[in-house]
């Protein structure tokens, strides 16, 4: 019991089940995320960067890893969103493990550790094209891998709160319209945030999608600072936050 | 212990194919599955007969205003199988779901096999095997992956996993289906696998909820089967059903629930005894017409009820004479639960 939860180690069984439903399909589900994130990479990398000077770094090298941490945020949130939604709500999966030894919390955190780890499959895809590409400037990069599960972590806490206020799939659109669309434009991924209106620039600051970014883009440039460690503490205190606001969330909706 | 002053010796295969709506013929393969079945008793089902397996004293589930369970009373004791019979919404699903922990006790104690499933709900899960009222097989998995990460569910060392999975598959008749997705099996297979998943932590208690709903009659008579192989085996069967012939075929005691509450409880026999008698006499006859029907059996002080098309005459010793009356039809046949139930719940649709 920690802080009134009922988490076991046996969340990984819920992460096993997830796996093993992945290497029966990976075949038709990764490769999607993968070339839409790579097809972006191309095309404004090398098209829309040839129009955009970055105070001397090359715009495919601004944007590469900032679509690195974009696809661990694709990767995670897809699959407690649609994923986890399914699962809990047409597929009863989530009442048959409860019957179970397994608890609510057992669950949820299973869920956000798979989601996270569907962020990192995607993401180290993206970052071994990136590599190939001679994108990568600094032997930090490689650190991006381990952002991705962090900020895996957060992404996927926060899709897993949807789904459990979610009535129906269609309630989903609030979710894209509110938050995923806001992170893809303002979470810094596709240009700096600092020449945005001071109140933009606030509100950018809270979304997760800004920290991912910005740490794997100090990661890709070696350059370590405060603000890296900001990022990092940021995506730590962000995980516990919306792991826990999700285990309430999926307890009120589950247990009844 | 096993309990060897069972009258019916899973053993002895002398009891098997020699049930009336066994659909099997007796080949080879069904004794093999009795040898299965025989495994079981054994090492599954070794449990100290007549020990409480579940106590309820008192429990009480409440939704907001609405109470669904009332502040009921009832034990079920190891080697029992007990039927909870009832409408829908008698509170049959939440006294299960309380149970097997999918659902807090408002009020009132719960204990399984001592344990009290509001302190201690992962004992207690680990050991019950729930086959729930809507199937939730996992559709992303093949059949025998369904058992096997079930089985993971509850820490089952692999091996030993799929050693239970296969002999599952066979008593159950889903070896052939054994690799593929649960989405191409029948209504029925989907329940036959259901309770396979259900035994695979070699559950204390069963707990099935409506384990034949919506099946059809072949479906329903060959999970009947398989229940009563388990039952003959040892095993405590705790399950929910409005279908009277279910609970009168499978159950050593019934429970009658209506409206959260314990309306009776007793054998089946004993029940049809007690309440109506050992037949009934239907007497078609239309209610603005039955006065003088109903004025002559009040004169034999026999007990009855009258409805809008029919007056049943319940026959406790012996059979009534023929009513002078004037009656459409008349019919005599065995007293049977569903008639228990009627008397006890009224015959007025609760919705």
């Amino acid at each position: 019991m920690i802080l009134g939860l009922d988490l076991s180690r046996s969340a990984v069984r819920v992460w096993q089940r997830n796996r093993d439903v992945f290497l029966r399909l990976w075949k038709t589900e990764s490769w999607p995320p993968f070339l839409e994130a790579f097809i972006t990479l191309v095309a404004f990398g090398f098209g829309m960067g040839a129009y955009v000077a970055l105070g001397g770094e090359d715009y495919i090298v601004f944007l590469a890893p900032g679509l690195i941490a974009q696809s661990a945020f694709f990767g995670a949130t897809f699959e407690t969103t649609f994923g986890s939604f399914f699962r809990m709500d047409s597929q009863g999966t989530f009442d048959a493990i409860l019957a179970t030894p397994l608890s609510v919390e057992d669950i949820v955190v299973g869920e956000i550790l798979w989601g996270a780890t569907r962020g990192v499959i995607s993401a180290t895809a993206l970052l071994v094209a990136v590599w190939i590409f001679g994108l990568t400037e600094s032997p930090f990069a490689v650190g991006m891998i381990p952002v991705a599960f962090l900020a895996g972590m957060v992404f996927a806490a926060i899709g897993l709160c949807f789904t459990a206020l979610a009535p129906s799939i269609n309630a989903f659109n609030y979710f894209f319209s509110l938050y995923f669309t806001p992170s893809l434009f303002f979470g810094g991924v596709f240009f700096p945030l600092d020449r945005l209106p001071d109140w933009v620039r606030t509100l950018a600051w809270w979304i997760p999608m800004t920290h991912a970014s910005n740490l794997s883009r100090s990661l890709n440039r070696g350059a370590l600072g405060l603000d890296a460690l900001v990022d990092l503490l940021y995506l730590l205190a962000a995980t516990i936050a919306f792991g826990w606001i999700a285990i309430t969330l999926m307890r009120r909706r589950l247990v009844n | 212990m096993r309990d060897e002053s069972r009258p019916r010796d899973s053993r002895d295969p002398s009891h098997h194919g020699a049930e009336p709506d066994d659909l099997q013929p007796r080949t080879a393969t069904h004794a093999g599955l009795d040898r299965h079945v025989v495994g079981y008793s054994q090492e599954v089902f070794s449990v100290q007969v007549g020990k409480p397996i579940v106590t309820a004293h008192r429990l009480t589930k409440r939704f907001g205003t609405f109470t669904a369970v009332d502040a009921i009373d009832f034990r079920v004791n190891a080697g029992e199988c007990v039927a909870f019979l009832g409408p829908n919404g008698a509170g049959k699903s939440s006294t299960m779901r309380m149970i097997y922990c999918a659902s807090p006790v408002t009020e009132g104690e719960l204990y399984v096999d001592g344990l009290d499933v509001k302190r201690e709900a992962r004992q207690v899960k680990s050991l019950i095997g729930v086959v729930p009222q809507e199937s939730n097989l996992d559709p992303d998995l093949t059949v025998r992956n369904n058992l096997l990460t079930y089985a993971r569910y509850f820490d089952i060392p692999k091996k030993v996993a799929e050693q239970r999975a296969d002999e599952a598959l066979a008593l159950f008749q889903l070896t052939e289906k054994a690799k593929a997705s649960v989405d191409t099996l029948s209504g029925g297979m989907q329940r036959r696998l259901t309770i396979a998943r259900a035994l695979i932590n070699r559950p204390r208690l069963i707990v099935l909820d409506e384990p034949t709903t919506g099946l059809d009659p072949q479906a329903r008579h060959l999970v009947w089967t398989k229940l009563r192989q388990l039952k003959d085996a040892g095993a405590t069967m705790l399950l929910t059903t409005h279908y009277m012939e279910e609970a009168a075929r499978l159950a050593d005691r019934v429970i009658i629930m209506d409206r959260g509450t314990i309306l009776a409880e007793g054998t089946p026999a004993a029940l049809v005894e007690t309440y109506v008698g050992h037949s009934v006499l239907e007497l078609r006859i239309d209610r603005e017409e039955n006065g003088p029907l109903v004025e002559e059996l009040a004169g034999w002080g026999i007990d009855f009820e009258a409805t809008d098309d029919a007056v049943y005459v319940f026959e406790r010793n012996g059979n009534a004479p023929a009513p002078k009356s004037a009656v459409r039809e008349a019919l005599r046949r065995p007293a049977t639960l569903e008639d228990v139930f009627l008397r006890l719940a009224g015959r007025s649709l609760q919705e």
